[in-house]
């Protein structure tokens, strides 16, 4: 892990889209997993002897099941509206990173197979057979993807752009082309309970450090129950909260909030990661079994609750998923959201006045939002339209007193991706995610000179981790990025609450 | 790939690490620390020798609060924090640490 032998790319005043660069990221590309970690959750350990004529049939198994991408591969008349929505392409400005143009690399291979015009007159319609070359460039460039879903906000036709990513994906997996990030994590999932490979003991431990640390701190016995049957509430969170900084300050939080409300909750070792990768290489049994371990836990502590923690692909698998993929929920109370957001339930806490926030606390702080593309724009919050946009903000409002939101074209619904996020956050794509950082960068220059912003808070694990690790990069402090329960947590009365 | 220390080659994986934990040993350590231009110091080696016993224990290096807090416990509490950590370990103590004391990369979203 020598210097990083790429240029950061500067940061402009304003955005200007890239003049294009041929092939400027044709070299990135992840780690390809290894034959055990595919075979561990089920896929074949290499690329299969006839891969093509597989990966075409499977893209037709694909196309036939799932008939959102039958209209997202037919749909598209090539605009170009997305072309500079990406924050890969106005990172790098290869011109296969405009979503289009990435996304044609399987709508050629789809045309060429699957409709009458490719299969008999493939030049005339840009059609392509699945080569091997095609194939190199799937696994480059839909590794050039964050299944951020920008690109379609800006799409008139309303394609989801990202669900083409996940079926090459889904596609690559099921010929023996996994990504090794991906894949060694969900069978860590399987085989221990959490991406990161914590084992009970040590989740144990951890946790234990945690209570001795906010004793010190507070001189309160905060706690950090796991497996606590009878419980009223059941926490999941990505297993980075338990692990890493700045993630563990927002699990503190969590824990001061249910403390102070006085609310009986509990972790899971069995359920001991929120996060669900099998969303990122588009797999739905992956998807499933992964979720299906919060259900189990939810049912063996027998809690009335499901409270989700600050990670955004995992909202948006609970929020839009849930219900059909491990429901029904009908042994939770219905009187709270199911599944419920920490925010909402620190928001609804706020609202009743249950808990009280002291501002003056996070003083030392001139605070931004990054909304995280999964919360964003794959998921609801609070009940409310744009909920989840609003009641973030309103818990950083309530929690700090000066507040500045980035331009309104790089938040809510348009919101940036952090540039790790849809199973991209691993060190062989540093210089992927460092320019892919760009447009995020940008923005936030802009409040921080205007503003004096030091302080950007987030709601999803991987955006923390991305930004802890490329901010320096663009000469900012990688202290600047922390969560919404870092505030809170900074902020909350304890003990008394007059 | 393979490392090379004391005439022995050690298998690692694409990123460094080392495949088979067995084969650490301090020469190992400092052959890697060396790659990663990290000029091993007493300190550095506390932080490596709390990882392994860690490790040992728990089959999974410790949580950032918990080396912070027996690092602050072995060498004063101004020396356990993570900016601390960063100074030893600039890619990172997690990852870089973890490398030069022979155990695996932590995964997940950190």
């Amino acid at each position: 892990m020598g210097a990083p032998e790429f240029q950061t790319p500067p940061l402009k005043a304003y955005p200007v889209i890239p003049i294009l660069q041929a092939d400027a990221m044709a070299a990135s590309k992840p780690y390809v997993a290894a034959e055990k970690l595919n075979e561990a959750i089920g896929f074949p350990g290499k690329l299969v002897d006839g891969w093509q004529e597989k990966a075409v049939a499977k893209l037709g198994e694909l196309r036939d099941k799932y008939r959102s991408l039958r209209v997202f591969l037919d749909a598209c008349v090539h605009c170009g509206a997305c072309t500079d929505k990406c924050h890969y392409f106005l990172g790098t400005g290869d011109p296969k990173n405009m979503p289009v143009a990435r996304q044609e690399l399987v709508r050629k291979v789809y045309r060429r197979y699957f409709t009458f015009a490719g299969k008999y007159f493939p030049q005339l319609v840009g059609a392509a057979a699945l080569t091997e070359p095609v194939l190199e460039d799937w696994y480059r460039y839909f590794n050039q993807c964050s299944e951020c879903r920008r690109c379609s906000v800006y799409c008139p036709y309303g394609i989801d752009t990202a669900e083409i990513t996940m079926a090459a994906k889904e596609v690559m997996d099921s010929i023996g082309l996994g990504q090794k990030y991906t894949n060694e994590i969900i069978g860590k999932v399987h085989r221990i309970g959490n991406n990161l490979g914590l084992p009970g003991p040590a989740l144990r431990d951890t946790l234990q450090t945690l209570e001795e640390e906010v004793k010190e701190e507070t001189g309160l016995d905060v706690r950090f129950p796991l497996d606590e049957a009878g419980a009223e509430v059941l926490v999941v969170t990505p297993s980075a909260d338990f692990f890493a900084e700045p993630h563990v300050y927002s699990l503190i939080g969590y824990a001061k909030v249910l403390h102070a409300a006085g609310i009986r909750w509990t972790l899971s070792s069995h359920a001991s990661e929120a996060g669900n990768f099998g969303l990122f290489i588009g797999n739905y049994d992956q998807t499933r079994r992964i979720a299906l371990r919060v259900r189990a836990a939810a049912l063996e502590l027998g809690v009335k609750r499901i409270v989700v923690g600050e990670c955004g692909h995992a909202w948006r698998v609970a929020y839009s998923f849930w219900n059909t993929l491990i429901g029904p929920f009908d042994f939770l109370d219905a009187r709270y959201p199911v599944p419920q957001h920490v925010c909402e339930l620190t928001h609804d806490l706020l609202e009743r006045g249950a808990i009280r926030l002291d501002r003056e606390k996070n003083d030392h702080r001139v605070v931004t939002f990054h909304d995280s593309c999964n919360v964003a724009r794959g998921a609801g919050m609070g009940g409310i339209a744009r909920g989840q946009f609003i009641l973030p903000r309103a818990i950083i409002r309530s929690a700090c007193n000066r507040f500045h939101d980035m331009a309104p074209e790089t938040i809510h619904e348009n919101t940036f991706c952090c540039g790790g996020g849809g199973g991209l956050l691993t060190d062989e794509l540093l210089e992927l995610r460092v320019k892919g950082a760009l447009p995020r960068m940008e923005a936030l220059k802009a409040v921080v000179d205007e503003h004096g912003v030091n302080f950007m808070a987030t709601i999803c694990a991987i955006c923390k981790a991305q930004f802890a690790k490329v901010l320096p990069f663009y000469e900012f402090d990688m202290a600047m990025i922390g969560g919404v329960h870092q505030l809170v947590g900074d902020a909350i009365r304890l003990g008394r609450n007059d | 790939m393979a490392i090379e220390v004391g005439g022995k080659t050690l298998e690692t994986d694409e990123e460094g690490y080392l495949v088979n934990l067995a084969d650490w040993t301090e020469d190992v350590a400092n052959a890697i620390a060396k790659a990663e231009n990290v000029d091993m110091s007493g300190n550095h080696w506390e932080v490596v020798n709390f990882l392994r016993e860690y490790y040992n224990e728990y089959q999974i290096a410790p949580a950032v609060r918990v080396l912070t807090k027996a690092i602050g416990k072995k060498l004063g509490p101004d020396k356990g924090n993570s900016k601390y950590l960063y100074e030893l370990f600039p890619y990172g103590p997690a990852k870089q640490a973890c490398k030069i004391a022979g155990l695996p990369k932590p995964t997940g979203c950190v």
